[in-house]
């Protein structure tokens, strides 16, 4: 048996075995010694490292393989190296396309490994930054344990990917730093010696908090790809136990939220009045727009009035005194229907949603647009009142109302202007005189409001008929 | 330039951060993988073609990319999104230097691989379009930002400015969200197939002309390499998305749908997201989630039309065009040609091969190699942590395989399908290596 003696490093071995080759030294006859794996007891003093002779010719997948493995820990790899490597070179040129060999598969299992480290060490190297808020001065610091002896390996892709930027990678192995010019290497240290924080940390927490989906929860997976050794130096994996822990109850929380709120069907009295509906939907709870607003704003106007305008729902100014459309869009709305001739005196004006939706901006109440599930849940008062008013048309300002009455969503300066025809009779879809308010420039609130009152003349229209 | 900036600023950043985040996090796609960029001396970062996943979330996805919105606000009303006009979502919009700020913070601190920008439609699309390809260009020419980085193609945006954003993004998507024209009718009433489309033609076009020009110039010595070094249009291609299980649409359209981009439009990937119940959401959406394993067979089943020679036609049936969640639909297909089975491990050609259940393309690939030096047996396919329960009753090997007398046994199924399945069959070994899902 001989020892030899190499540095642990890939080139060692490498210059190594082709003088052993050279030689024609036997596998079975020499060990390795390096200082990563103890020596054989029988094997005496580790003998210089023959000189390399010739040009050895091995397949260009060895040495990728070899590479690789030359950086597992396990204390076996020279040898199944040197051994590989002697039997490719002695008739058996095709080996490694034999995955079944034993050999071979031990080959391809360390050097899988080593690249699944390596790929890790990519992925999970953390760099907190050090010294002065100059990046000039700055100093990028990464503490990391790795599987094998991974570091020198890892270094070229750190240095392509960092160049500009001075940092350092620490291990318990080794360690290595970037100047911006050179790498060095240095001794492994123990956790301690790394920087304990990085304020950017905080922000890098939040998004990955917002980025998590809880109604999706694969934390298996998540523990395969992010194996749990890694977590403590993931300044994110503090999170998971919680993220985890929250998620099935967020993920109610969001059906909860898409689902309907339920109905007013069941406040709604059967064969009343519009004086009688009136007084029952003060009493509505069917969503819970009901609890922040003052009161329910009905419809009002003539009661056998042949054309109804549906709006959104009452504003701060009507849920204080109690009256739809007497707001600054009720003033906008009553210029547009003098601008196409009709008095407010001839229609019944409404709105899909009953209830003022807001919320508190400093002192004020902001208009806050009703969702879905409250559209849907106030339609049967809505419905009730186009029952019993009877109207030969319908005028939806604005996209709430004209989901409310056609059941889908429309968008109102595609579709604004024609008949639709709808279960409860015909709609015209326009602008809410709200949504002209909020116009940008004064160029697209004279535009939108001209489009709005061309809509009303044919309102006029059928008022005249 | 550190963000050590005013306290007061930092949290309003983190504020649209968590809003702008949240928002993003309901397209599945996070792959860096595609595009080569060497890092410069005097710039930041590198593409290194294998994309990276630098973390993984609690659902089971992983962030390779800073995914944002630029802002939620939109002007569309896309019954699936959150985001959509009709929405109460908070809002909140990025300025181009804080998005280019943030990446570059994360990015040195080695997070992620590079930025994924999205946004809500505001004002018009082309306008949309240009103000994500100036965060894009600004990292490239300001920063010599080498990372990744992926942009949403708004549909309906000009030829123009979808060309601007080639020439800085490694990949572009045009998400086609829903299967079919009818889908989008129910659902996404402004969206069009064609415009989606149009954006895809543009997108490929762009991509091949590049090609074309660099393939040109290869032959031609006199151009320097330079010049041919010189124009880029999203090197990485394109991807789409298209969300399963919002609208009734089958497996089967959902699949061919699939087909024709991948074919069409050169596409490289196509992530399918199951429908996740969206907070606020419209009625008319289902309150529930399909279930997720629906998703992962949806992936199986792409996986065997781009790997493993199947079409989308075979892969169901007209009798029943969902796949089964039951099984993977290799070995759905392979229960019904059992004609053809059992296949001798060591004559069949690859082709056929690929077609056995429990075989992945590598071990194909590995058992090709080595049936050239001896016969292939049971113990060689355990070795190959080949998943047995599932494979054996389907091939003939070396050595006596007793489970091939099942193949015609009605109990085949049952048998193979308990225990058998390994339930992320391909995805993980892959996105270990290519940072996609």
């Amino acid at each position: 048996m001989r020892a030899v003696a190499i540095d642990g490093s890939w080139e060692s071995w490498r210059d190594a075995a082709r003088g052993l080759l050279a030689e024609g030294a036997l596998p079975g006859d020499v060990v390795f010694c390096d200082p990563t794996a103890s020596g054989d007891l029988f094997s005496g003093p580790p003998l210089p490292v023959p000189a390399p002779t010739g040009v050895l010719k091995v397949p260009r997948r060895f040495l990728d393989e070899a590479r690789y493995v030359a950086h597992h820990r396990s204390a076996t790899r020279w040898g199944l190296l040197y051994r590989v490597l002697h039997r490719l070179t002695h008739g058996e040129a095709e080996l490694l396309a034999n995955g079944l060999d034993p050999d071979v598969h031990r080959l391809r299992a360390l050097s899988k490994e080593v690249h699944r480290d390596a790929h890790k060490m990519h992925a999970f190297v953390r760099f907190r930054r050090v010294g002065g808020d100059d990046d000039a001065e700055a100093h990028y610091i990464a503490w990391h344990r790795p599987d094998h002896l991974i570091v020198p390996l890892v270094t070229p892709f750190f240095v392509g990917r960092f160049a500009s930027m001075r940092w350092a990678i620490l291990t318990p192995d080794r360690s290595v730093s970037w100047d911006g010019v050179t790498a060095r290497f240095t001794d492994g240290v123990p956790r301690s010696a790394a920087p304990s924080g990085d304020e950017l940390e905080e922000l890098w927490r939040t998004y990955y908090a917002s980025i998590f989906n809880p109604a999706r929860l694969k934390v298996g997976h998540m523990r395969g790809e992010m194996p749990k050794k890694h977590w403590a130096t993931l300044p994110e994996a503090a999170l998971i136990p919680t993220l985890v822990h929250e998620a099935s109850g967020r993920a109610a929380e969001m059906v909860k939220k898409s689902t309907s709120n339920g109905s007013a069907a069941a406040f709604v009295p059967e064969g009343a009045s519009l004086e009688v509906l009136r007084e029952a939907s003060k009493r509505c709870r069917a969503c819970p727009l009901h609890e922040s607003a003052t009161q329910t704003v009905f419809g009002e106007g003539l009661g056998g009035a042949r054309v109804v305008l549906v709006g959104e729902q009452p504003g701060d100014e009507e849920d204080k005194q109690g009256h739809p459309f007497v707001g600054p869009a009720g003033k906008m709305l009553d210029k547009a229907l003098a601008a196409a001739g009709i008095a407010r005196s001839e229609v019944y004006v409404t709105n899909a949603v009953k209830h003022f939706k807001w919320r508190p901006m400093g002192k004020r109440r902001l208009h806050q647009k009703p969702d879905g599930g409250e559209i849907e849940a106030c339609k049967p008062w809505l419905f009730a009142e186009l029952r019993l008013v009877k109207p030969d048309l319908i005028v939806a300002l604005g996209a709430s109302a004209a989901q409310s009455l056609l059941g889908k969503t429309v968008t109102v300066a595609r579709d604004r202007g024609q008949r639709l025809a709808s279960p409860s009779g015909d709609v015209i879809v326009s602008y809410h005189p709200a949504a002209i308010l909020r116009a940008p420039d004064d160029d697209a609130r004279d535009a939108m409001f001209e489009l709005l009152v061309e809509d009303l003349r044919l309102v006029r229209k059928v008022l005249a008929a | 330039m550190q963000y050590g900036l005013a306290r007061a600023f930092a949290v309003q950043v983190q504020q649209k951060l968590k809003i702008l985040a949240d928002a993003a996090k309901y397209d599945a796609s996070c792959a860096s993988s595609g595009a080569r960029r060497s890092g410069t001396r005097d710039g930041l970062g590198s593409t290194t073609g294998v994309g990276i996943c630098h973390s993984y979330t609690p659902d089971g996805r992983c962030i390779s990319l800073l995914k944002l919105l630029l802002t939620n606000y939109c002007i569309y009303d896309c019954k699936y999104c959150v985001n959509r006009v009709s929405s109460n979502v908070e809002r909140a919009r990025f300025a181009i230097d804080e998005v280019v700020n943030l990446t570059l913070a994360f990015y040195r601190r080695n997070y992620i691989e590079g930025l994924f920008l999205s946004s809500g439609i505001i004002r018009d699309v082309d306008y949309t379009m240009e103000q994500l390809t100036a965060v894009a260009r600004c990292l490239r020419e300001q920063h010599r930002f080498n990372g990744y980085i992926h942009l949403k193609a708004v549909p309906g945006a000009s030829a123009e400015s979808l060309r601007a954003a080639g020439t800085w993004a490694d990949r572009l998507s045009a998400n086609i969200e829903l299967p079919t024209q009818g889908d989008l009718d129910a659902l996404a009433p402004a969206k069009r197939v064609s415009d989606v489309t149009t954006a895809m033609r543009e997108i490929r076009d762009g991509c091949d002309a590049v090609k074309a020009e660099r393939a040109e110039s290869r032959k031609n010595p006199r151009v320097t390499r330079l010049a041919h070094k010189a124009r880029r249009f999203a090197p990485a291609g394109q991807s789409t998305q298209m969300i399963v299980g919002a609208t009734a649409s089958t497996d089967a359209t959902i699949l061919e749908t699939a087909t024709s981009l991948y074919t069409g439009y050169k596409l490289r990937r196509v992530y399918y997201s199951a429908f996740s119940p969206i907070p606020d959401a419209s009625p008319g959406l289902p309150g529930q989630a399909p279930p997720l394993v629906r998703e992962h067979r949806l992936y199986q089943a792409d996986w065997l039309i781009r790997f493993y020679g199947f079409s989308a036609a075979e892969i169901t049936t007209p009798e029943e065009p969902n796949l089964d969640l039951a099984i993977d639909p290799k070995l759905a297909w392979a229960l019904r040609h059992r004609a053809m089975f059992p296949l001798d491990i060591n004559r069949a050609s690859r082709e056929l091969l690929l077609r056995v259940p429990g075989l992945g393309a590598r071990n194909v690939e590995r058992i090709v190699a080595a049936r050239r030096f001896r016969g292939i047996t049971t113990a060689d396919l355990r070795r190959l942590r080949v998943p047995l329960t599932r494979t054996l009753p389907f091939v003939v090997t070396a050595d006596h395989n007793a489970a091939t007398r099942f193949i015609d046994s009605d109990r085949l199924r049952l048998m193979v399908s308990a225990k058998s399945e390994q339930l992320p069959l391909f995805a993980p070994k892959v996105s270990a290596l290519t940072g996609e899902l």
